[in-house]
């Protein structure tokens, strides 16, 4: 995926970054014109509970970014007793990266490696029982899905964040089935 | 007397201490349970985790008195009940525990109101209370339009769910589920988990013994077992989003 597109970590820190933010608000775009609160407003319906905790200047750090390079434009609508605003459009290099953004089928993140390698080291060294290890990575994903689970039955039925939440709990628990196979491998049972 | 009515509520409601069990004699002999200590506060949800063999299950009959310890004490609601006679012991079942298993237990002859009434008709309420109750619970458990359907046509969830209004009956101090989702497709499991944590919500004492990642994950404290002692500890309420974003992928 193209995580060098992603934003320098030297943005306002309140909130966490989105990543792949670029791409998303040009998807965003691709409809139609719109105003930075409404775009705004789109991610925090599409993320529910996952919004709140979101860098709330992010979205127009990016977009002056985006206007920069030349994917978006921007024109200044004036408002009678505001501030001007601005109405972003998409450019035509900024619709192909869009469709490169659709086009990809990279998957974020395949957690298991890291943690299968620690597992090896840590018996082979000596350095901890890995069967500790796991029980302490089983809490601490256990912990995960139960924020995931409680923040998706929070939700209405038809939420869209609601089938975000429900992935997470899905992948979550994936890795829990992993985790169980690691704590077959790596416990040292009494009665065998 | 053994009414429990007359008990005062303490926190923590349920306590073990020291809790053995073993099977067989000599080279034989099995430790399912090797030293337990356990408190549960009134409210708590607390999930038990573990390998079938860990000593989970023996865990959960001892607590509810449905056996007696090799060493060690149970104490409910203030009171020690390992030591307590097999009368007593059986009241106190019916009156101020719960229960809720794996395969549902509910009588094939008898519809789902009928069910639901039985522990309070057993707990010697009047018919007409009887009747009452199980109506409230069966419509808390989202299954009025049941009630007088026998168990052989209700789904598996909805038998788990007549179960569980049933386990809720006289109001017990506690409710103690073995595996409630074991023998459930995935959104039966979705059902009773919602179930599950609008108990938690309304504060009721729940013990839940479960290998389903998402049942356990309904609970306010998590508790791991291996080898009939307990391994891992962890508590799961908090009130932050924050790191949902990181495992959503969201974060960059």
């Amino acid at each position: 995926m193209s995580q060098a597109v992603g934003v320098s970590s030297k943005e306002p820190s309140d909130g966490y970054q989105l990543r792949v933010v670029r791409e998303v608000l040009l998807a965003l775009l691709a409809k139609e014109a719109s105003h930075g609160y409404q775009l705004r407003a789109r991610l925090q319906l599409a993320l529910g509970p996952l919004a709140e905790a979101l860098n709330a200047g992010q979205v127009y750090v990016t977009l002056t970014r985006l206007e920069k390079a030349g994917l978006v434009t921007a024109e200044r609508v004036g408002q009678t007793d505001r501030p001007d605003r601005k109405v972003y459009e998409l450019t035509a290099a900024g619709r192909e990266r869009v469709m490169e953004w659709l086009d990809d089928t990279s998957w974020p993140k395949p957690a298991p490696a890291e943690f299968h390698l620690k597992l090896v080291a840590a018996a082979a060294a000596g350095l901890g029982d890995p069967g500790r290890l796991v029980d302490t990575q089983r809490h601490a994903v256990l912990a995960g899905l139960a924020a995931a689970q409680r923040a998706a039955l929070a939700e209405p039925a038809d939420s869209t964040a609601g089938l975000l939440l429900e992935g997470v709990v899905l992948r979550l628990q994936a890795d829990l089935h992993w985790l169980e196979a690691c704590a077959r491998y790596w416990t040292p049972r009494k009665d065998r | 007397m053994d009414t429990v009515e007359s008990l005062p509520i303490v926190s923590p409601i349920l306590r073990a201490s020291g809790l053995r069990m073993r099977y067989g004699q000599g080279s034989g002999i099995v430790h399912a349970l090797d030293g337990v200590d356990l408190d549960v506060a009134t409210g708590e949800t607390v999930a038990v985790m573990g390998a079938s063999g860990s000593g989970k299950s023996t865990l959960l009959h001892l607590l509810g008195g449905l056996e007696r310890p090799s060493a060690g004490e149970v104490w409910l609601a203030g009171r020690r009940i390992d030591g307590l006679g097999e009368t007593a012991l059986a009241r106190l079942r019916r009156t101020a525990i719960g229960f809720v298993f794996q395969a549902f237990h509910l009588m094939d002859e008898l519809t789902a109101a009928e069910n639901v009434e039985l522990p309070a008709l057993l707990a010697g309420q009047s018919p007409r209370a009887a009747r009452r109750r199980a109506a409230e619970l069966l419509e808390r458990v989202g299954l009025s339009h049941r009630a007088e359907h026998l168990p052989s046509a209700l789904s598996g969830g909805e038998r788990q769910r007549v179960a569980i209004a049933r386990a809720l009956s006289n109001e017990p101090l506690v409710v103690l589920a073995d595996e409630p989702t074991g023998n459930l497709d995935s959104a039966a499991t979705l059902d009773v988990l919602r179930l599950l944590d609008s108990l938690r919500t309304a504060g009721q004492t729940l013990v839940i013994v479960t290998h389903d990642a998402r049942v356990a994950a309904t609970a306010d404290r998590l508790i791991s077992m291996r080898d009939g002692g307990f391994v891992e500890e962890t508590r799961l309420t908090h009130g932050s989003t924050g790191r949902l974003g990181e495992l959503a992928g969201l974060e960059g």
